[in-house]
């Protein structure tokens, strides 16, 4: 008898095991901040979210979910509705996800580009876009005439400010004389304050615009004007052939299979995560023939050492708007500097709004 | 930066360029509340009109249909409006209220397929002379045929609330729907077409965004233009002219704060998001001090219910 409450048992054990593993009902969901047709940073999740589905995995995911109140809305109603990992693919999702992620303690959660991670059951993910930056800024000292860079950007986070200082730092290598100018527009995506912010730089003098915003407006706009753009997040090219001199293209797709088949089959831990071109997360688009092959040649040798770590987007001397060294001579930044960067370099004009 | 004469010709065609939408939608607005109706749809009747535009012209390659279409997309769904209010007599407010929320996600809804779609390049009128004479070139001339009507409608809808027997109609309507009842005005009549008029230049504001301003179709892309439109309604106290001024200064505030922070300017980027806003309120209130003049403009029964009583 007790033989057969042992074997009972231990294909019960097995079956159980066997039904987590080959769980049916194991879904995915997914948090965007914009349209899946913004063609640019949520668009480029939601790629991610195709390789997944494409992996055998069921997901589901809720667009344009206001940063806030309604995110955690949002968050909670996946969890609830037996989602097992559920990603927030938006920096003002922190809060919100970490909340959620206490009253759910069995649901795994990915934040993109957030450093918190207050529960076990909450990892965080981010791609080194600096890297991208710093090739943006080299290809942007080289072909601005008028040495003038307009950059659009969105909020004062560290993401935001490292992309810009890093762009700078590559563009002054080049370019001694160089002057970024910096337009605040407090959205990610507005397409009308996107376009009205690239023609103010525009009219400014800035030959060579960049935007840490989603939407397409501002490379359409530079397309308009004449004058030289770059693509975020996802290829534009086709929304600016002429213009458009290369794209920073953030590919999700690998980490999220990786992650939803770790976290159906049990493996899933807490990490934090910062992947960059050498594993591919940052790839960039073609590069635009106007810029000659020289500078091709060079850019793509750039792009190389970038992801061999050979060279590296934050190295020493660096100073502060003041003067004050931020990295000593013959150093690098260190991660978690860069994590929390929150000050402009030098050569940048203008204050960070509070 | 430069601040030759040259440099503020652009800008001020880049300011011009901007408020084109606020002056069409408010334009619109300020016939339908002439007439004493009280539409808050104006944001749901824009966004429609965005979408119906943009699809129409990746539909049929053609903008004129583009164009006409989104006005008459705004004349449909304000006939829901003006059948609601006019016909089965609902509250003006919350009829306008439900008809932006219905706008926002219908147009969503229709625009799913329409994401992400590069739009065509809307000729521009005189693009020669723009560049060959300085200051006065980007000013006049380099704009699309639907900027110089937007232009020229304040103009317009002033001298036909003044000087036309159908104006001095709309305007009886909307000051006392009895005694204009009484002399034989079909009120319900006109206030129909009061609304539908503002629908379509609604529509129109809506493509201008998706078609000319930025021509691509994204989800709640007239972003609050309309709410704005409706402010400098009742800010410019009815005068179609005020309106202009007013969509002037917002267009004109949003852009220089633009400039201002590219410039370089120490000044709280918080604080210039606020500025047009606050700007165009003061100078709307300042210009419009004479009490007599606004209660000669202010349309009386302004979202008042009429029915005739048989």
């Amino acid at each position: 008898m007790y033989k057969n409450f042992f074997r009972y048992l231990i294909s019960a054990i097995f079956l159980l095991g066997f039904s987590v593993n080959s769980n049916a009902d194991f879904k995915v969901g997914f948090v965007y901040v914009g349209p899946t047709g913004d063609h640019g940073w949520t668009f480029q999740h939601h790629e991610g979210r195709n390789a997944v589905e494409a992996a055998g995995i069921k997901t589901t995911f809720v667009e344009s979910v206001p940063e806030g109140a309604d995110a955690e809305r949002v968050i909670r109603q996946l969890a609830q509705s037996g989602h097992d990992l559920i990603f927030t693919t938006s920096f003002g999702y922190m809060d919100p996800t970490n909340k959620v992620a206490k009253d759910f303690p069995n649901v795994k959660f990915e934040h993109a580009t957030g450093y918190k991670r207050e529960h076990s059951n909450v990892s965080t993910y981010s791609a080194r876009f600096y890297e991208g930056r710093t090739l943006l800024g080299h290809i942007a000292g080289k072909m601005t005439k008028t040495n003038t860079i307009g950059y659009i950007a969105s909020f004062p986070i560290p993401e935001v400010i490292r992309g810009i200082n890093a762009m700078t730092l590559a563009a002054q290598k080049v370019n001694p004389n160089i002057k970024t100018k910096i337009v605040w527009v407090f959205t990610w995506y507005d397409p009308g304050k996107e376009a009205e912010a690239a023609q103010a730089l525009i009219d400014q003098g800035a030959d060579v615009i960049m935007q840490h915003t989603d939407s397409t407006a501002p490379v359409q706009t530079a397309e308009k004007a004449g004058v030289w753009s770059f693509g975020q997040a996802s290829d534009m090219q086709r929304f600016a052939p002429k213009s458009i001199l290369t794209s920073i293209i953030d590919d999700w797709a690998p980490y999220y299979v990786e992650r939803a088949i770790a976290a159906r089959d049990g493996t899933w831990n807490q990490q934090d995560t910062w992947h960059g071109l050498k594993e591919g997360m940052v790839a960039m688009g073609p590069y635009n023939s106007a810029m000659g092959a020289d500078l091709v040649k060079e850019v793509e040798q750039l792009q190389k050492d970038l992801a061999s770590g050979k060279v590296h987007s934050f190295t020493g001397p660096i100073y502060d708007q003041k003067g004050n060294i931020l990295v000593a001579e013959g150093k690098v930044a260190d991660d978690g500097m860069l994590a929390g960067m929150s000050v402009y370099v030098k050569g940048v004009e203008g204050d960070i709004p509070k | 930066m430069s601040l030759d004469i040259s440099f503020i010709g652009i800008l001020i065609g880049s300011i011009m360029a901007s408020s084109v939408p606020l002056i069409l939608a408010a334009s619109g607005e300020l016939i339908t509340e002439r007439s004493g109706v009280l539409n808050l749809g104006v944001e749901g009747m824009m966004i429609i009109g965005a979408i119906s535009g943009f699809a129409l012209m990746v539909i049929t390659d053609n903008l004129f249909i583009a164009i006409v279409g989104s006005m008459l997309s705004g004349i449909i769904i304000s006939l829901i409006f003006g059948f609601l209010t006019q016909s089965l007599l609902t509250n003006h407010v919350a009829t306008g209220l439900a008809l932006t929320i219905f706008g926002i996600g219908l147009s969503a809804m229709l625009g799913k397929n329409f994401v992400g779609i590069p739009g065509k390049e809307f000729p521009i009128l005189f693009s020669s002379l723009k560049e060959s004479i300085p200051f006065f070139g980007p000013i006049l001339f380099g704009h699309s045929i639907v900027l110089y009507f937007a232009f020229a409608l304040p103009f317009l809808t002033n001298y036909f609330l003044k000087k036309t027997k159908l104006g001095l109609v709309v305007r009886a309507v909307g000051d006392s729907p009895v005694s204009a009842s009484n002399q034989g005005i079909n009120v319900i009549l006109v206030r129909y077409c009061c609304i539908l008029y503002g629908g379509a230049m609604c529509g129109l504001a809506g493509a201008y965004l998706s078609l000319i301003y930025t021509p691509q179709w994204i989800e709640n892309m007239t972003a609050g233009r309309g709410w704005i439109a409706l402010a400098l309604v009742v800010f410019a106290t009815w005068s179609p002219i005020k309106v202009l001024i007013g969509a002037l200064i917002f267009g004109g505030i949003t852009i220089l704060q633009l400039h201002m922070q590219a410039i370089g300017f120490r000044i709280p980027v918080q604080f210039l998001s606020a500025l047009p806003y606050l700007m165009t309120i003061i100078v709307l209130v300042v210009i419009s001090r004479d009490s007599r003049k606004i209660k000669l403009n202010t349309p009386t029964s302004l979202g008042r219910i009429f029915y005739r009583e048989k």
